[in-house]
């Protein structure tokens, strides 16, 4: 069976879902059921102590059923990004960090030096680390050299929707990778997916782009079907491009 | 007794002087919540023996949506 295998954890789902953004929990849980994904990302903060009773979408999830991937997000500096791994650790629900610190709020672009520091401390601690980076081929061999267990590289800055911008740089990527690679950030269609699939990567980090569709249920469906199509694309070889028409019906037998 | 929780100055009574009576205190025993107390991170065994004195710098976090 082709599994999606990081560190000691093996999945079926090759999509992974953000839990951002959602306008209720409802439309969240559906979103999240259809999707197929088995790795949710999760944000750390502070509980807000004037509602400490709010409905909160984690109590609602089965925990059998998923794996917890705690982000840093709100990191800018490696220290910052550690403190909150430890944190997200201690709760005893994962060992799983998304290594995630922000170099400008505007791009929101990873802070490469920042990222790879705090990826380094994390792999040292025992934590399995899945690292948010920039589509930097060399940053991404750093980064592998340091042990992270995938390296997910941005299709373009989070949120944004553009798609993959630098395809060439995720081809580098993924074809000298020893650890998946996981897209992340920037996706905004079915097509995005189903791109980075046949490029090669190894799996889709994606959240605004079902959190914030028309039909989230439904995108959420249409960019699990994009991640299937994309692999089996990739799996099974496609054709090398020509410049020129070849002919799909046989060119001889011509009734004159 | 005065600390800082979640970065707001919180003026605590005299009963909550543990981290567990501060949890219970908003009803949180049952939630998925980690605390960190003077930036040291508080194992779950501990709260019950884990002392909150003036001045504490406190945080008390959990998972929300995020990407």
């Amino acid at each position: 069976m082709d599994t999606l295998k990081i560190g000691p954890y093996e999945f079926r789902s090759r999509l992974l879902l953000g839990t951002g953004k959602f306008a209720d929990l409802e439309t969240q849980g559906k979103a999240v059921e259809v999707s197929e994904a088995e790795i949710l990302t999760f944000a750390i903060r502070r509980l807000n102590l004037e509602n400490p009773q709010e409905p909160n979408f984690l109590e609602q999830l089965d925990l059998k059923k998923f794996t917890l991937l705690p982000n840093t997000a709100g990191a800018y500096t490696a220290e910052e990004a550690v403190r909150i791994a430890r944190l997200a650790k201690a709760s005893g629900l994962c060992d799983m960090i998304k290594v995630e610190v922000i170099g400008d709020p505007k791009t929101l672009l990873p802070d490469p030096i920042g990222t790879l520091e705090a990826s380094k401390i994390l792999v040292e601690e025992g934590f399995i680390v899945l690292t948010y980076t920039n589509d930097d081929p060399i940053l991404a061999k750093r980064l592998q050299d340091v042990g992270v267990h995938a390296v997910m590289p941005g299709a373009s800055p989070i949120g944004s929707g553009q798609g993959i911008v630098n395809e060439n740089n995720l081809r580098f990527i993924i074809e000298d990778a020893k650890v998946p690679i996981i897209v992340d950030a920037g996706i905004g269609s079915p097509a995005d997916c189903a791109k980075a699939m046949e490029l090669g990567a190894d799996g889709v980090l994606l959240n605004t782009a079902v959190a914030l569709a028309d039909n989230p249920v439904l995108m959420a469906e249409a960019m699990k079907l994009g991640v299937e199509a994309g692999r089996k694309g990739f799996l099974a070889g496609r054709i090398p491009k020509k410049r020129y028409a070849q002919a799909s019906s046989p060119v001889e037998g011509m009734i004159e | 007794m005065v600390v800082v929780l979640n970065g707001k100055t919180a003026e605590l009574s005299a009963e909550i002087n543990t981290v567990r009576a501060l949890l219970a205190s908003y009803s949180l025993q049952e939630k998925i919540v980690v605390v960190e107390r003077n930036g040291e991170i508080i194992d779950r065994s501990l709260y019950e023996q884990t002392p909150i004195a003036d001045g504490d710098r406190i945080e008390i976090v959990h998972f929300v949506g995020g990407g």
